[in-house]
């Protein structure tokens, strides 16, 4: 008897709900063939077996939450057949894999709306154990204030002794959102009076405010508004987040909160691109890929980064650091059925279009299969999002946070050009070019998109200077 | 045409009464289901109620049978089986009716029946009258726990008992053998001991009472040595037989006889929760590996209109935890901010003497590695206790070193179980030894040893000379 258990998935990724279990008690498996599939925050992972035999029990279905680590099933190996190559192959015993699932709260909205608690394990105290005190030097840091939320949890439990606090000292705390276990208690042997409590909560306002940054995750930051009962105006219906769109709510509303965005929009003359592009096209076909407007404009703003360097960086606000990317990945938005999803094309700056061409075509394909991983989908120096396709004159497209810069593609028009003294028929292309004001001024940002569009004009300057 | 409710309570015990009755009173429209006719749950019907009522029967008998040492000697005692039944299930009816009559009086709607979930927000009840069907808007899932069972003790014989035959109290058979030496199993062979029975332990683990500390353990040991016919710890019943005489019961581990025959043979080797509730699957409640439903700190389940508490929901299986958990999950539902977070939660067995603690355990305390220090009082020097001929008892406090804060309080002796309240006081209102030394103790009363193990922290206990090391 062996054990199939959820393997590492990828950087950060702990656990995931099970989409699809795609075998069945008394299926064989073999080693490599997918046997579960996992949705995660960002992409659904189709888990292949480490083990192979006899499926004999499968302890998981699907919409279980499981954690790296989890058992999916049971083989039977057949005993002597086995010739321990089951066991060899397990995966790895993961060094922070908990050794059973974790049960993480899930925020229910109901019944009022609420930030999103973050799992936390779930701390319930019994008589056994007593949730300790975090140490708390700063009461006024901003990671001391627990988010008003719906769901309050318990305290977390560290190594010190819970917060020495009555029944309706406690109350009083997790109506107004302060942790207990954050506040310093001024009483004898370290007990923590009303008054504590309300002036741990004034200290906290005071840091949020004077901070200006409501989006840190202060008291008032996070409290949502309550909903209206919709059903008074008529019928409406329910649905569960999912997963990509919950996480990509998160994510694009703290780059919105966190980030001073400004868009700059340009033109582009592409007819001299579009030449090229059709007189080459069928070669990339023929090396397995397709030679569309976005993988040049890959090959371009991987150029374009290399020589404005500050496109290709982050801002480490803790640390009062920029950090300068040596490596040049560029981040290509897909629109699937599921939702936006964001691949990763690495080292772009040292591929051909044609290579990058052929990679897309893969990434794609991966997309709309739900088989990225969450490597493919990380690393990105800056992402390009070309809406083109559909339509659009020009849109102000949200950075994909830590990066700070992202190029908008919208639809190419045949206009009339003044050129040489007359109008001449021209195809040009709308660039909407989003940055992060913290580190990119305005006339960087249009001298970074006077070169692309020059770049796009006159392709043959991506290798005279590129 | 489907009744409707703002919540609906699965399970009558002291969770789901109390849980009924408070949405009640927060103005809520309530409907109550159970199979039992009138609320009261395994603690009312077979649990803590009929257990406590045996009990104290079984009290004064020792009580009578010791008056002798005082000079007042009654004789062996007659006992009148039918007569002390009845006693018991008088003192049952009285308070399932009593709780019955209250759930009237808030307008509870109480459906005696069967309940079978048919999805998120509905469920049907198989009534004396046919089958009814209740939508409702928050269902709280009370639905308790039964006795655990297990194959190689399973044997279909009227011999065979659980605690709720043991309850019944079909008879004083004359050798019991009692499976499990945790709180029920030595509650019940108290209680039969005391009758009349030849009483057996039996326990798995090392010692009686797994959990609690042993110095609070002792004192019960001592004298259930004397009570019982033999303790075996460490010992493993393999197997059990029925045969014309009684149950041969085969032992392996610390016993001299491997196989001995009893008249009766009591199996109270835990609790399992009742987590199997026809239609849960229609639910996205969870259950985990030990069978309990997982819920948040608020009581909400996997299913957002669903919550449990009590011992489906987790342990300690105990109705002062369920009761709690009931205003908890109910004031969630009514949109405050209330979580389960209790400091302390107090246990009591209630055997003579009773053991009770509560908050952190002298023992817990050592293997987390918590800096404590540790003041007791023994009752030898407790005038309350001596006047009652009682001095075995022990009163331990569990103080933080630094701050003298109450952590954990531990008692051990005759009225433990009452005095154990103000401990779970001292925790939740983050008391220290200085609080509860300069808190006034009415004398002469057991209580004053909370108030003298306190001063024994400092090295000035009044009744005790032990000088706090420099």
């Amino acid at each position: 008897m062996t054990e199939f258990k959820v393997p590492e998935l990828g950087e950060n990724v702990a656990s995931g709900d099970v989409a699809k279990v795609l075998v069945s008690v008394g299926d064989t498996v073999k080693k490599e063939q997918p046997v579960i599939e996992l949705e995660t925050d960002k992409a659904t992972i189709e888990v292949p077996s480490s083990v192979s035999g006899v499926v004999k029990e499968i302890k998981v279905k699907k919409g279980d939450k499981v954690s790296v680590g989890a058992v999916i099933f049971t083989v039977d190996d057949g005993g002597a057949a086995g010739n321990g190559a089951g066991k060899a192959a397990a995966p790895p015993p993961p060094a922070a894999a908990p050794a059973e699932a974790k049960p993480e709260p899930k925020p229910e909205p109901r019944p009022e709306p609420k930030a999103e608690a973050k799992p936390e394990p779930k701390a319930e105290a019994k008589v056994v154990s007593m949730p300790p005190r975090q140490p708390v030097e700063a009461p006024a840091a901003p990671a001391a204030a627990t988010p008003a939320a719906a769901t309050p949890a318990a305290p977390a439990p560290s190594n010190l002794m819970p917060a020495a606090a009555s029944p309706a000292v406690r109350r009083l705390a997790r109506e107004i959102g302060v942790d207990i276990n954050a506040v310093v208690g001024s009483g004898p042997a370290g007990r923590i009076s009303q008054e504590d409590v309300k002036e741990h909560a004034r200290r906290i306002l005071s840091s949020v405010g004077s901070a200006g940054a409501p989006a840190a995750g202060g008291l008032a930051a996070r409290a949502s508004r309550p909903m209206p009962d919709f059903a008074k105006w008529g019928e409406v219906q329910r649905e569960a987040w999912s997963n990509i769109r919950r996480v990509t709510s998160e994510h694009l509303s703290y780059s919105w909160n966190t980030v001073p965005h400004v868009t700059q929009f340009d033109k582009a003359d592409v007819t001299a691109l579009e030449e090229l592009r059709k007189k080459y096209k069928d070669q990339v076909v023929k090396a397995g890929g397709n030679l569309t407007v976005t993988s040049m404009l890959v090959k371009i703003l991987a150029t374009a980064i290399q020589k404005f360097p500050q496109f290709n960086a982050s801002i480490d606000p803790d640390r009062g650091e920029i950090v300068y990317k040596k490596y040049v990945n560029i981040g290509v938005a897909a629109d699937t059925d599921r939702g936006l999803l964001v691949p990763v094309i690495k080292d772009a700056g040292r591929k051909n279009i044609t290579q990058i061409s052929v990679e897309l075509q893969e990434l794609a394909a991966k997309a709309r299969d739900r088989k990225l991983t969450v490597e493919e989908m990380s690393g990105g120096s800056m992402s390009l999002s070309n809406l083109g396709g559909i339509g659009g004159t020009y849109f102000t497209p949200i950075i994909n946070w830590p990066e700070v810069a992202i190029l908008g593609v919208s639809r190419g028009a045949t206009e009339p050009v003044w050129k040489d003294g007359q109008f001449v028929p021209r195809q040009t292309l709308p660039l909407s070019l989003s940055y992060d004001h913290r580190l990119i001024d305005g006339a960087d940002a249009i001298r970074f998109l006077r070169w692309v569009v020059e770049a796009i004009e006159q392709p043959f300057l991506l290798s005279l200077i590129g | 045409m489907a009744q409707t409710t703002q919540i609906a309570v699965l399970g009558a015990g002291p969770g789901g009464y109390a849980a009924a009755f408070y949405a009640a009173d927060l103005g809520m429209q309530v409907t109550l289901i159970d199979e039992e006719k009138n609320p009261g749950g395994v603690c009312l019907y077979r649990g803590c109620i009929p257990s406590k009522a045996l009990l104290h029967v079984a009290k004064v008998v020792d009580e009578a049978t010791h008056a002798s040492k005082w000079g007042v000697t009654y004789g062996a005692p007659s006992i009148d089986v039918d007569k002390l039944r009845a006693y018991k299930q008088g003192v049952v009816d009285k308070l399932t009716a009593g709780v019955g009559s209250v759930a009237k009086l808030r307008k509870v709607n109480f459906v005696q029946g069967r309940a079978t979930l048919t999805g998120p927000t509905s469920l049907t009840v198989k009534t004396a009258a046919g089958e009814e069907e209740i939508q409702f808007q928050h269902l709280i899932l009370a639905v308790g726990s039964s006795p655990t069972k297990i194959p190689s003790l399973s044997l279909d014989s009227p011999r065979m008992m659980d605690s709720t035959s043991a309850l019944d109290l079909p008879d004083v058979p004359k050798s019991l053998l009692v499976i499990g030496g945790g709180y029920i199993g030595l509650e019940l062979g108290t209680v039969y001991a005391t009758l009349g029975s030849k009483v057996s332990v039996v326990e798995m683990t090392g010692g009686l009472l797994p959990g609690a500390d042993r110095d609070l353990v002792q004192p019960l040991e001592k004298r259930l040595k004397t009570l019982f016919a033999a303790i075996m710890v460490n010992t493993k019943v393999v197997k059990v037989a029925e045969e014309k005489n009684g149950i041969r019961v085969t032992f392996e581990g610390d016993v001299a006889e491997k196989e001995q025959l009893f008249d009766r043979v009591l199996v109270s080797i835990g609790r399992r929760p009742n987590s199997k509730v026809p239609g849960l699957e229609k639910t996205r409640v969870k259950v985990d590996a030990k069978g309990f439903i997982e819920t948040d700190p608020q009581r909400r389940t996997a299913e957002p209109s669903i919550f449990a508490i009590g011992d489906v929901a987790g342990e300690p299986m105990l109705a002062h935890k369920a009761s709690h958990e009931a205003r908890v999950a109910v004031e969630a539902i009514a949109g405050h901010k209330a979580v389960f977070e209790p400091q302390a939660i107090p246990a009591v067995v209630f055997t003579d003497p009773e053991i009770a603690w509560c908050g952190l355990t002298e023992t817990q305390a050592k293997e987390q590695n918590v800096d404590v220090e540790v003041a007791k009082f023994p009752w030898g020097a407790l005038s309350r206790a001596i006047t009652v001929d009682r001095p075995d008892g022990l009163t331990k406090l569990v103080l933080e070193k630094s701050t003298g804060r109450v952590l954990g309080v531990g008692i051990s002796g005759s009225g433990a179980g009452e005095l154990i309240a103000e401990g779970v006081l001292a925790i939740e209102m983050g008391a220290s030894a200085e609080d509860l030394k300069m808190v006034i103790h009415p004398h002469p009363t057991l209580s004053e040893s909370v108030m003298e193990s306190a001063e024994v922290f400092f090295g000035q206990s009044t009744h005790v000379y032990k000088p706090k090391k420099k």
